[in-house]
């Protein structure tokens, strides 16, 4: 087990396109770390970067204080489970436990051992001599994950290994990935383009997008205080709702809090703390027409066009909501809740 | 060119796999080629003591020589017809084939073994059955009053060739016209059908067409092949005679070099060859590759 | 087929029919032939009925040949042909396998030179460098040799461009997870790539055998030495005689015999021989 240094690493393809810029990112001993970011955000290049997969154009990997920028893959010390699962075809699960402790000269009882003890936490004992072809999705990515156990490596890299199952199988497997984290307390980077994995997995989120940090933090932080405006739309869904503030200064009867910053152009609020009654403090107050409403079990969803601009807010009310479709509704953004942003850089106005 | 995404980092580990087929590939075929190219251009005197270089002489004479000529012309003769025998008998079988279901798979193992009959067996087979004196096709055709003898008319000769040659390519286009079938989705046959499309009609509006690439794929296949792999069958059967009836260009080549050691006009002869091998697979690659895309 | 014509269905197996006997009468004839003695052949024209001859014509051939001819016992010609295809076929795979490799999962300068040069090729048949390259191997002292029969014919664009297809579509992640599980390249080309090849290595084997076997014009060229003969190029000496002097009998049970393999291979491995021959011409 060990910490993972990234310092001023860049990744420059042929063709002279950047896909990372002078990232730096510190992941400790035994922490999970979630890369997401929209495709193309470079989060799989870094993780194939500290993989071994990828050349490091500029900057330093270190695993456990190494710097392993001219090691092979095997040297690194590190497993890896894929998207696809990238099992053997024609090993058995048991040949596809055992080849990486083979080609590293493991003496067979080790071997053994090391595979029940991974069949055991995986409960893929029962399969131990099938073809991987004869598994269901679900249970291939377990033998991909037992792949990665065997090992006892340094750290885990995961890239994108739920996207091929189903949205039950996934939230499953989830849960599972994260149990199997904590018990073995293995350093893990973890890569993924589904925001809700990301909250749900990390102990620390990293936000990433055009080949640059975003934001990096606890799920929870990332969430209340996001750092950017591209933070803010990625983390939480429904996504958060962005008025320009000089279009709600126009809007009749409107007005904004005096405790809005300086140079807040852009402000944010969250879908669920928009509320329905005039709340004590300070608060934005506009109305609307209701466009939609989804109802999603213990909450429902509700699309109002505002009065006198084109723009659509999205609300979350809890449980039933006692208008209709077509109704006109009132609603307030509280004080408290509003995000100020600078429109040209993006950036947080504290 | 393609790659992996990732690739082995070790430098000369390729070339060493690479070693034995780029070697192989130099001696015995880049090298004789280049040598048949530049003598081509040479002149050895009689007793073999000097070569000259003679620009294209050799080709000039080459195509001034009846006898060439009348290969070239009968080359043309012979694949044409072999191409266009062979793959119209094996489109009928292989349509046939294609509407049965389990007896398709009898019919098909019945027809495809030629394929691994070397073509001097063929060769073989065929004078065997046309032979004058005991062989059994003269004898039927005497009684229709046809006298054969393909050791003394051309004709007969020419004939003799283009049905062994074709007999042996049948199992060959056969099969990629039975693939082809395969690959026409049944739902627009069925759909031709709603339409009141018959059998007859369908095929030739709805299947046929859509069978194109395959034709055009084992047209150019089969050109190639009464034009290169037929030898043996020649040097069976008739040896280019009578009076070089059956003396295709690739025959021609072997006798001329091989057995009458004209090297210049031997090499002249390789060249236009090549050229004409060169052309074919251009031509193949060019229109088969986009064949996928109907 | 959508509706049911019992008309068409009936033409449908007389066509087939047909064509099987026109494909299969001229063996037919051989193997009478090969069944008769020797006297059936003076006058008159071919029998079709078979003879009783068989065993004595097939087991003359096999043993003793007909060496007053030059040509030597079968059984001979036989196992020269079998080391020629085996040797041919597993030569071609081998070089052709490890040449795709390179050209897959490496990159290299002068990469795209050599997929050339190995693609050349297909446009170099014997027929067409006939006498520079009978010189080539005349000079490397390689006439009346298996090397000489063997060598050059085993570089071969069609397997390289097979074997290059197919590892195009094995998935990259598989390389990827065996570079992570501590393989270097031959450990990853030795247990990854290779078991995953095998089918489409068997059915390029029986495909290259039947090319190795049915080869006649190399053979011609650089064996005069009996004990080199393979059996199709022994074949057409024994027809040379056959017509003088009437001893079809002989000779066709050499050309039955001659036949008998690569067709058993044909249609024993007939799954794998048409795998090996459309996916070779795409």
């Amino acid at each position: 087990m060990a910490n993972i240094d990234i310092s001023g690493v860049k990744k420059v393809y042929p063709g002279n396109v950047t896909a990372i810029h002078d990232l730096d990112l510190s992941i400790d001993d035994g922490e999970l770390v979630v890369l997401v970011g929209p495709s193309g955000c470079g989060k799989s290049t870094l993780l194939r970067m500290i993989a071994g997969l990828e050349t490091i154009t500029e900057g330093t990997v270190a695993i456990g204080g190494d710097v392993v920028n001219r090691k092979e893959p095997a040297e690194r010390d590190i497993a890896m489970v894929f998207q696809n699962y990238a099992l053997y075809p024609h090993m058995s699960v048991r040949g596809n436990l055992e080849y990486g402790l083979k080609n590293r000269g493991t003496p067979r009882p080790e071997i053994d051992k090391r595979v029940t003890e991974a069949a055991r936490i995986l409960e893929i004992e029962p399969f131990l001599e099938r073809k991987p072809r004869q598994l269901s999705g679900g249970q291939r990515q377990r033998v991909a994950m037992g792949r990665a156990i065997v090992r006892h490596p340094k750290a885990f890299l995961f890239d994108e290994p739920l996207s091929n199952l189903d949205a039950k199988l996934r939230g499953q497997m989830r849960i599972e990935i994260k149990r199997i984290q904590r018990s073995l307390k293995t350093t893990s980077v973890y890569v993924t383009h589904d925001q809700l994995e990301a909250m749900t997995l990390a102990d620390r989120l990293v936000v990433m997008n055009a080949g640059r940090i975003e934001q990096v933090g606890k799920p929870v932080e990332l969430y209340e205080k996001p750092a950017s405006l591209f933070v803010a739309g990625f983390i939480g869904s429904p996504p958060m709702n962005i008025f320009e503030t000089a279009t709600l200064r126009e809007l009749p009867g409107v007005s904004l809090p005096a405790s809005l910053p300086q140079g807040a152009d852009v402000i944010g609020v969250r879908p669920d703390s928009i509320v329905l009654d005039q709340p004590a403090g300070a608060a934005i107050a506009l109305k609307g027409t209701v466009e939609l409403i989804e109802p999603v079990g213990g909450e429902s969803h509700v699309y109002v066009r505002l009065a006198g601009i084109e723009q659509i807010v999205i609300l979350v009310v809890q449980g039933r909501a006692t208008f209709g479709e077509t109704d006109e509704v009132a609603f307030y953004l509280p004080e408290a809740a509003l995000h100020p942003f600078d429109k040209t850089s993006g950036r947080r106005i504290e | 060119m393609q790659t992996k995404r990732t690739i082995f980092p070790n430098k000369g580990l390729p070339y060493l796999l690479l070693a034995p087929q780029l070697v192989i590939t130099f001696v015995f075929f880049l090298w004789p080629a280049g040598q048949a190219v530049k003598s081509s251009f040479e002149r050895e005197d009689p007793f073999g003591f000097r070569t000259t270089f003679v620009w294209f002489e050799n080709y000039q004479r080459l195509f001034r020589e009846p006898s060439y000529i009348n290969s070239l012309w009968t080359s043309l003769v012979f694949s044409v017809a072999v191409t266009a025998i062979s793959m119209g008998v094996s489109l009928l079988l292989a349509v046939a084939v294609n509407r049965l279901l389990r007896s398709g798979r009898i019919y098909t193992t019945l027809l495809v073994w030629p394929y691994a009959v070397a073509p001097v067996v063929a060769g073989i087979l065929w004078w065997f059955m046309f032979n004058p004196t005991i062989g059994i096709l003269p004898y039927v055709l005497d009684a229709l009053g046809i006298n054969w003898n393909h050791r003394v008319n051309a004709n007969h000769a020419m004939i003799l060739i283009v049905l062994a040659a074709s007999w042996k390519q049948i199992s060959y286009n056969f099969l990629f016209f039975v693939a082809g079938l395969q690959s026409v989705p049944q739902s627009l046959t069925e759909a031709a059908a709603i339409d009141g499309a018959g059998p007859f009609k369908r095929f030739w509006t709805i299947v046929f067409p859509l069978l194109s690439p395959t034709t055009f794929f084992l047209l150019i296949v089969n050109i190639n092949y009464a034009m290169f792999d037929t030898f043996g069958i020649i040097d069976a059967s008739t040896s280019g005679g009578p009076a070089g009836a059956t003396n295709t260009l690739v025959y021609k080549v072997y006798a001329d070099g091989f057995l009458g050691l004209n090297i210049g006009s031997s090499s002249a002869q390789s060249v236009v060859l090549m050229a004409i091998v060169i052309a074919l697979t251009a031509i193949q690659f060019r229109y088969v590759e986009r064949r996928v895309q109907y | 087929m959508v509706e049911n014509r019992p008309f068409l269905t009936l033409l449908t197996h007389l066509v087939l029919i047909i064509g099987v006997v026109v494909i299969v009468f001229p063996v037919y004839l051989a193997f009478i032939a090969s069944t008769r003695g020797g006297g059936d052949f003076m006058s008159g024209v071919v029998p079709l009925m078979p003879g009783p001859h068989m065993i004595e014509n097939y087991s003359r051939m096999l043993t003793a040949g007909l060496s007053t001819y030059g040509a030597p016992p079968v059984w001979q010609m036989l196992s020269n042909s079998l080391i020629m295809a085996l040797a041919v076929s597993i030569g071609k795979i081998a070089i052709s396998i490890t040449s795709a490799y390179a050209i897959v999962y490496f990159k290299f300068p002068f990469r795209f030179l050599a997929f050339w040069l190995i693609f050349i090729t297909l446009m170099l048949p014997v027929e067409v460098r006939i006498i520079p390259t009978f010189a080539v191997v005349a000079n490397l002292g390689m006439l009346n040799s298996y090397p000489g029969l063997i060598i050059p014919l085993i570089a071969s664009a069609t397997a390289t461009f097979l074997f290059r297809q197919f590892f195009l579509t094995v998935p990259d992640e598989l390389m990827e997870a065996a570079r992570v599980d501590g393989a270097g390249p031959m450990k990853f080309f030795r247990d990854i790539l290779l078991p995953l090849s095998r089918t489409n290595i068997a059915a390029l084997f029986v495909i290259l055998f039947i090319y190795g076997w049915v080869q006649y014009l190399w053979p011609l060229l650089v064996t005069t030495d009996t004990r080199y003969y393979t059996i199709v190029m022994g074949i057409k000496r024994l027809a040379q005689v056959a017509d003088a002097d009437p001893l079809w009998n002989l000779v066709m049970a050499a050309v039955m015999l001659a036949m008998l393999p690569p067709v058993l291979v044909v249609i024993f491995m007939q799954r794998l021989f048409v795998k090996g021959l459309v996916e070779t011409e795409k």
